[in-house]
């Protein structure tokens, strides 16, 4: 097996260390990382060998887990250049930022409360715009600008987007139950 | 996860919840946000011409835990000025609340609210 735990995660994938991805490449390199992990390979082998493909597969899942999507990719590429993100820490986010996301999440609770489920729908649309223009900014910010402090503020931000697509979501399920 | 009951009370009947004017005198605004779980919390103060903070008001999107949080700190910094306002520790605020170790962040988003508030304070007065 030619897998090196020392190696990062887009290394292991055969893919550049940049932000921007090619999904597809990604998932092919995976499927066939994953096809050499499966423990099914190495029933035949001692046991200790097999223990070592088992935490090899755990290690694959976990690398592909945290590439796929922007955010945990976002986080480990800024880990991997020693940067701290700050998400436990950094509270002092800009305020006009803080009054937009309080107004979001206003505008949530007062449609969740009054069964607006259109209103809701054109938040989320609104929303996934927003998302859209943020993602394009951490790729300015990490692959063009390689400025990683622009960077880890977009993540922080991103992080708030996040958590009002969670809050959507929960109020529509909420009213189409 | 089982949350305490000073939580629970607090997060029940939350004191002071909603806002002041935004040109009401002696009024400054703490806005703050925890990225790691998208929390936001807004504290106002009202201050005196003496310096001692009247009233506070707070508004939060969060956990309980944040709740409880910015709730408590509204009641503890009646009656403070600015000053002593911002010798509350998040460790006071998490003993208090008896907040276990996955919920300190919010404590330390109530503390940086005060902050925050008593920052903007200060800005608007001392320029």
């Amino acid at each position: 097996m030619r897998i090196d735990p020392q190696q990062d995660y887009f290394a292991l994938f055969g893919l550049p260390r940049r932000f921007e991805l090619d999904g597809a490449a990604l998932e092919s390199a995976f499927h066939n990382l994953q096809a050499e992990v499966h423990p099914d390979r190495h029933a035949h082998l001692p046991e200790a060998e097999q223990r070592r493909a088992m935490q090899w597969a755990t290690w694959v899942n976990e690398a592909f887990r945290t590439l796929r999507k922007p955010l945990p990719r976002a986080i480990y590429l800024l880990e991997l250049a020693g940067v701290d993100a700050g998400l436990e820490t950094n509270t002092a986010m800009s305020p006009a930022f803080l009054m937009e996301q309080m107004e979001w999440r206003e505008a949530v609770e007062e449609a969740r409360a009054a069964g607006e489920a259109d209103e809701l729908e054109h938040l989320r649309q609104r929303l996934v715009h927003h998302g859209r223009e943020m993602l394009a900014g951490l790729t300015e910010a990490f692959d063009r600008r390689g400025d990683l402090d622009a960077a880890a503020e977009s993540v922080r931000r991103m992080m708030f987007i996040e958590k009002l697509q969670e809050e959507i979501d929960d109020a529509l399920e909420a009213l189409e139950s | 996860m089982a949350y305490s009951e000073k939580v629970l009370d607090h997060y029940e009947n939350p004191r002071n919840v909603g806002s002041f004017g935004k040109d009401e005198e002696g009024v400054a605004t703490g806005m703050v946000g925890a990225p790691a779980c998208g929390d936001v919390m807004k504290l106002q103060i009202k201050v005196g011409k003496d310096g001692v903070i009247e009233d506070a008001k707070f508004k939060t999107y969060g956990c309980g835990s944040a709740i409880a949080s910015s709730s408590l700190v509204t009641e503890w910094v009646k009656g403070k000025t600015i000053n002593q306002a911002l010798e509350i520790k998040n460790t006071e605020i998490a003993e208090e609340l008896a907040l276990p170790p996955v919920k300190i962040h919010c404590s330390i988003l109530a503390e940086d609210a005060i902050k925050a508030a008593v920052a903007d304070y200060k800005k608007k007065h001392e320029a």
